[in-house]
């Protein structure tokens, strides 16, 4: 195993164009495999269908899985081909290798070709950020706001449960959130205490819950569905038992699931109303930012 | 350790008497009784605004301030500012021979210090190893079932604050204060004082981590969010002191790192021709020193709000939760860099000499390290995607995390084109260089997932954020720390490690490391968030999988362990001096390196990669003439 | 060394070790746990039900715990002895009658709508034998809940000026306290963790630290058994 640091270099007989072999052999992989990539396993990427943003997202994942492909070929035609050919002798002596301390163009060549990979990744990237915000919480200002009529939800984390506030029905809250099809949803997370992380993970929505802050998610739902909420923020002892299902559901059914919630809450109404000033529990009020604090 | 040739030592109870661990535990534990009644003295069993609470946090402080200082007092430390109060001579050496009891006190040698370092760390990385099992065993079932609720939580906290904290100086602890300043040409480090404190700073902390079960432990995870640590018990302190002391202990590592570097190379050693690894150590240092202080700061503060109730981090109260992840990320995200340079700078060290060429783009190489270390600066929010930050901030930070992977990527060209054409010999470190290339190459692209704020929507908070960093950390991290124990610890010791046990761990290791991590991936992007003792049903065959994986990584780290104590405790057979043919100098001296390493300060007339370009110079002058004494 | 002597030391830190270990493993596994309780089940026309007293009190008391200041539940054993044990036993399809004495004064509740009784049989409960389908958010002393069943209820707490207020737990019936009754029905097997969800852990910055955080007080389990 010792061997000599003076060892003798290499003969240099091997005029293998071992290059040349890697290249084609990365390139036929590549033209192989990435296809098959994007097509096969790029669909299967979670978190599904569920929603518009869920959707954005599986294309995302998709197209970066695309783009990864041919490096991961590149690296494993490489080391496969490159352990395989280059290994020292079992046997005898061992010999130094060609003395290559560089070459400038392929050190560009490199340098150019990550760059435009990052380059493009991080521009594709923020073009979908901005599309519709991708279902992530965006603060107290998003700046990427879909069009259109949107239904606000309050999404109040607490240790250790989330409760949803639906001030378009006249404020009721319920344990369930339960969302009507088809519509653009604009969530308003906050929190009463510490840091949760609102995750509806089949709408493709995650969102922290911050004491004191309105973090804005978008989402726009589609056919009827249950989904799984958890909170994906350690929050403390129940941190793992903090979650619970969702529901999408059809709007006749949304109304009738709304008319029964404000019957069975209007016992509780007058003390949900009553603002903090008045004597009402801190947090009492639907805790939805004026329009002009909005605006900054 | 062979130190035959001390003169007749005195009997062992005269040595287990004096300055030593010994003196300093004892001390310590005095010191923390002393503070935590001092305190207690001084406000009164509990403070108003406690008035519920059966202890007094104040005094939980002062406790391990005490602890701590009597910890210092019986090791040593204070003798010589007091003696040079007194007006004694100035002195660069303490204890630099005395046989093994050295090992057990203050000593000024970085040989010293580095094998403390080397057994210190490893002593705690087992036992965050062994969280890792525990964590492992209750994720065998869905729901909670070994651990009470929230003992979980504390056993996930100390696994990854015990690992994040030991390992940040897993490279530069041992390996750096042991080769730094022999590869410079030089007899010790610029503060030898300093570096023994950063080691026995860091045993004080790892054993007040450890000891947070007995405090009730701690539920915020290695992050240690605020407002949820103004909540938990007093083991919470036992976090923050720990942390604290890492970030101390860190700053004056890479100080000291610095100092050495820049001020102490022999004469001849140009930045060109600087080994690489001395590269990365200093691109770790630098972010050490400018990244641990954050740390210290964020950590003062949030004592301050768990004992005068300053409410830096409670909304309610005027303070803000982002200030407390801001900051801690602003450390945070170098330091997962500190945690992968020194793996950098492993892997392209141990490449030429097993490939038998010269490292390849040398400059590129340099490059890359400091261009990691710069831009690690601009990334951290990247961990605030879905937080609520400011939503203008968000393409910059996928920007410049994505930016990272170019500097990244210049290792790999410089690693991949040093093996290119080579004259590869698969030993024991070069398969563990060689495993760095996949699993980084695994977790990076991960990353570039979590990067992306539309894909990291789900990733985020996942368990494949946790693949994620296992794969570059352990994978990148850990590894090479592996790949650096069979390279550089038979110098060390002077006595060789059995090779075929090598090659078995580290073929159980890479195998179960990878059946473990990369079902992680599947399980995140389906679902299962971090930190959660509870998970999908479904998912049960998986989390089976990868505890059983788990449970046979386990098995390869005993395997190594069985190594190191067979390989150095019972065949004990010398290491030659250059073992691996290496041009670099440390190979070059006998194995052990001798106390003070050089007879002659060496004059260097190259870079220690000239592989096939004939003899090596000769470092230390045959003459006598050049050099220094 | 001689090897022999080497083996012996080899050998004893490997079992020095591994004491180490499993103290520091038992150490874990009882840190902050509560032993299980199985309530006596009854058999009413061939269907079960469990009669379950639980009081709630400011202050658990040094018998009961080495945190005598902290807030706590007790559930009422077989032999009539409060115990503070909170991880409980029942069988599933079961009717469960829930009588909870409360000894505490009022805190508050952070989300007013948790204020409303929801979950248990006509979603309604008895206070002091008034049925009542709303509490004062800000009378609320503590809750029982449930979350994964549904059940959530806010229990009012004690008058401030009232006489005869209980000072350490166990307190006697005879001290100022509020009585709440409700029946849920236990359904599917499986764990379900109940907690508290009012901030009633005085001292702490958000009053959700130590009891509110540690199984065995404000926390337990219901353990449905089939």
């Amino acid at each position: 195993m010792a061997a000599n640091p003076n060892a003798a270099p290499a003969p240099p007989s091997d005029r293998t164009n071992h290059g040349m072999r890697v290249v084609v052999a990365w390139l036929v992989l590549s033209a192989i495999a990435t296809p098959l990539v994007a097509v096969f396993v790029g669909h299967l990427i979670p978190p599904g269908n569920g929603s518009s943003q869920g959707t954005e997202q599986v294309f995302d994942n998709t197209l970066m899985l695309t783009v990864i492909t041919p490096i991961l070929c590149l690296l494993a035609v490489f080391f496969v081909y490159g352990l395989r050919s280059f290994h020292a002798s079992s046997s005898g002596a061992v010999l130094d290798g060609p003395p290559l301390r560089g070459d400038s163009q392929i050190q560009i060549l490199w340098i150019v070709g990550t760059s435009v990979i990052v380059l493009f990744l991080a521009g594709f990237g923020t073009f979908e950020l901005l599309q519709n915000g991708a279902g992530g919480g965006q603060g107290p200002d998003p700046i990427a706001v879909p069009g259109g009529q949107k239904m606000q939800v309050q999404v109040i984390g607490q240790q250790w449960q989330f409760t949803y506030r639906y001030p378009s029905l006249g404020g009721i809250e319920s344990n369930q959130l339960v969302l009507p099809a088809d519509t653009d949803v604009e969530l308003h997370v906050t929190s009463l205490d510490v840091i949760h992380s609102f995750w509806a993970y089949e709408l493709g929505v995650k969102a922290d819950a911050n004491p004191g802050v309105d973090n804005v998610a978008y989402v726009k739902t589609k056919s009827p569905q249950v989904f799984h909420v958890r909170c994906a923020e350690l929050c403390g002892l129940w941190h793992g038992y903090m979650y619970n299902n969702g529901r999408v559901v059809d709007s006749a059914q949304f109304h009738s699931w709304a008319s029964q919630q404000e019957k069975l809450y209007a016992a509780i109404k007058p003390f949900m109303d009553k603002p903090e000033a008045d004597g009402g529990a801190p947090f009492g009020h639907t805790y939805l930012p004026a329009p002009e604090r909005r605006a900054g | 350790m062979t130190d035959a040739a001390v003169a007749p030592s005195p009997p062992l109870w005269r040595r287990l008497l004096g300055f030593n661990l010994l003196t300093g535990v004892v001390l310590g534990i005095g010191g923390w009784y002393v503070g935590w009644f001092g305190a207690h003295s001084i406000v009164g069993p509990s403070l108003d605004y406690f008035g519920d609470i059966d202890y007094n946090e104040l005094s939980v402080y002062l406790a391990y301030i005490g602890g701590i200082v009597g910890f210092l007092v019986g090791l040593g430390f204070f003798n010589y500012p007091f003696a040079r109060l007194r007006g004694y001579p100035p002195s660069l050496r303490e204890k630099e021979t005395g046989g093994w009891t050295r090992y057990f006190s203050l000593c000024t040698d970085h040989k010293v210090v580095g094998i403390q370092y080397l057994w210190g760390i490893g002593l705690f990385f087992f036992i965050g190893g062994l969280n890792a099992m525990l964590i492992r065993t209750e994720l065998l079932r869905p729901h909670h079932q070994v651990f009470p609720a929230g003992t979980y939580l504390t056993l996930v906290g100390m696994h990854g604050t015990m690992m994040m904290g030991m390992m940040s100086s897993g490279i530069l602890g041992p390996f750096a204060n042991y080769l730094i300043p022999i590869m410079i040409g030089a007899r010790r480090m610029a503060f030898p004082r300093i570096e023994a404190l950063t080691f026995w700073l860091l045993m004080a902390a790892g054993a007040i981590l450890t000891t947070t079960i007995f405090f009730g432990g701690f539920p915020t995870g290695w992050t240690g969010y605020a407002p949820l640590s103004n909540e938990g018990n007093p083991g919470m302190d036992n976090y923050i002191l720990f942390f604290a002391l890492v970030g101390i202990s860190m700053t004056l590592l890479g100080l000291n790192m610095i100092a050495t570097i820049v001020t102490m190379r022999a004469p001849g050693l140009t930045w060109t021709r600087l080994p690489i690894f001395a590269w990365g150590v200093l691109s770790t240092a630098v972010l050490m020193v400018l990244a641990a202080p954050v740390l210290v700061a964020v950590l003062a503060m949030e004592a301050l709000d768990r004992t005068a109730q300053t409410t830096f981090f409670v909304a309610a109260a005027g303070g803000s939760n982002y200030l407390y992840e801001n900051l801690f990320w602003v450390f945070g995200h170098p330091e997962v860099y500190i945690l992968a340079l020194p793996g950098f700078a492993i892997v392209l060290e141990l490449l030429p000499v097993f490939s038998r060429k010269p490292l390849w783009g040398y400059r590129l190489a340099v490059g890359g390290l400091l261009g990691v270390s710069l831009l690690s600066w601009f990334v951290w929010q990247h961990h605030l995607f879905v937080s609520g930050i400011n939503g203008d901030l968000r393409p910059f930070y996928m920007l410049s995390t994505e930016l990272i992977s170019i500097p990244t990527g210049f290792t790999f060209l410089c690693g991949m084109m040093t093996l290119w054409r080579g004259s590869i010999r698969f030993t024991v470190p070069m398969l563990f260089c060689l495993a760095w290339f996949f699993n980084f190459l695994l977790g990076g692209l991960s990353g570039v997932f979590l990067s992306d704020v539309p894909s990291d929507v789900t990733t985020h908070g996942s368990f494949f954020s946790m693949a994620h960093f296992h794969y570059t950390i352990m994978g990148g991290l850990v590894f090479t720390f592996f790949a650096a124990i069979y390279y550089w610890v038979p110098k060390m010791t002077g006595w060789e490690l059995n090779e075929r046990l090598g090659k078995i761990h580290f073929w159980t290791m890479f195998v179960f490391f990878n059946s473990t991590f990369a079902p992680l991936f599947a399980i995140g992007f389906l679902g299962q968030p971090r930190r959660a003792v509870t998970y999908a049903s479904g998912l049960q065959f998986l989390n089976d999988w990868v505890s059983v994986s788990a449970f046979c990584l386990g098995i390869s780290m005993l395997i190594f362990l069985f190594n190191l104590v067979w390989s150095l405790g019972f065949v004990k057979k010398p290491a030659e001096a250059n073992p691996w043919g290496s041009r670099s100098i440390e190979f070059q001296l006998p194995s052990p390196v001798p106390v003070h390493n050089f007879d002659r300060i060496p004059v260097f007339s190259s870079d220690p990669y000239g592989y096939g370009e004939g003899p090596p110079p000769s470092w230390v002058p045959a003459g006598a003439t050049a050099g220094r004494d | 060394m001689r090897v022999g002597v080497k083996l012996v030391l080899v050998a004893a830190v490997v079992v020095a070790a591994g004491v180490m270990i499993g103290f520091y493993v038992s150490n874990l596994t009882t840190l902050a746990g509560s032993p299980a309780y199985s309530l006596p089940v009854q058999n009413v026309n061939g269907h079960p039900v469990v009669n379950l007293e639980i009081q709630t009190v400011a202050a658990v008391g040094p018998q009961l715990s080495r945190n005598p200041d902290w807030v706590s539940y007790l559930v009422r054993n077989t032999s009539g002895q409060w115990k503070r044990e909170t991880v409980w036993s029942l069988p599933a399809n079961a009717t469960v009658h829930v009588t909870i004495y409360n000894f505490d004064g009022a805190s508050g509740l952070r989300n007013p709508f948790l204020a409303r009784p929801q979950g248990m049989a006509g979603n309604r409960i008895m206070v002091d034998g008034k049925p009542t389908d709303a509490v004062d958010p800000n009378e609320a002393s503590h809750t029982f809940a449930v979350p994964a069943l549904g059940i959530i209820l806010a229990i009012p707490g004690v008058a401030d000026d009232a006489k005869d207020q209980c000072g350490y737990a166990p307190c006697p019936m005879s001290n100022a306290h509020r009585t709440i009754k409700f029946t849920f029905h236990t359904t599917t097997p499986g764990h379900f963790r109940w907690q508290c969800f009012v901030p009633c852990a005085a001292g702490w910055i958000d009053g959700f630290g130590g009891p509110m955080q540690t199984i065995g007080y404000m926390d337990g389990f219901l353990n449905v058994k089939a």
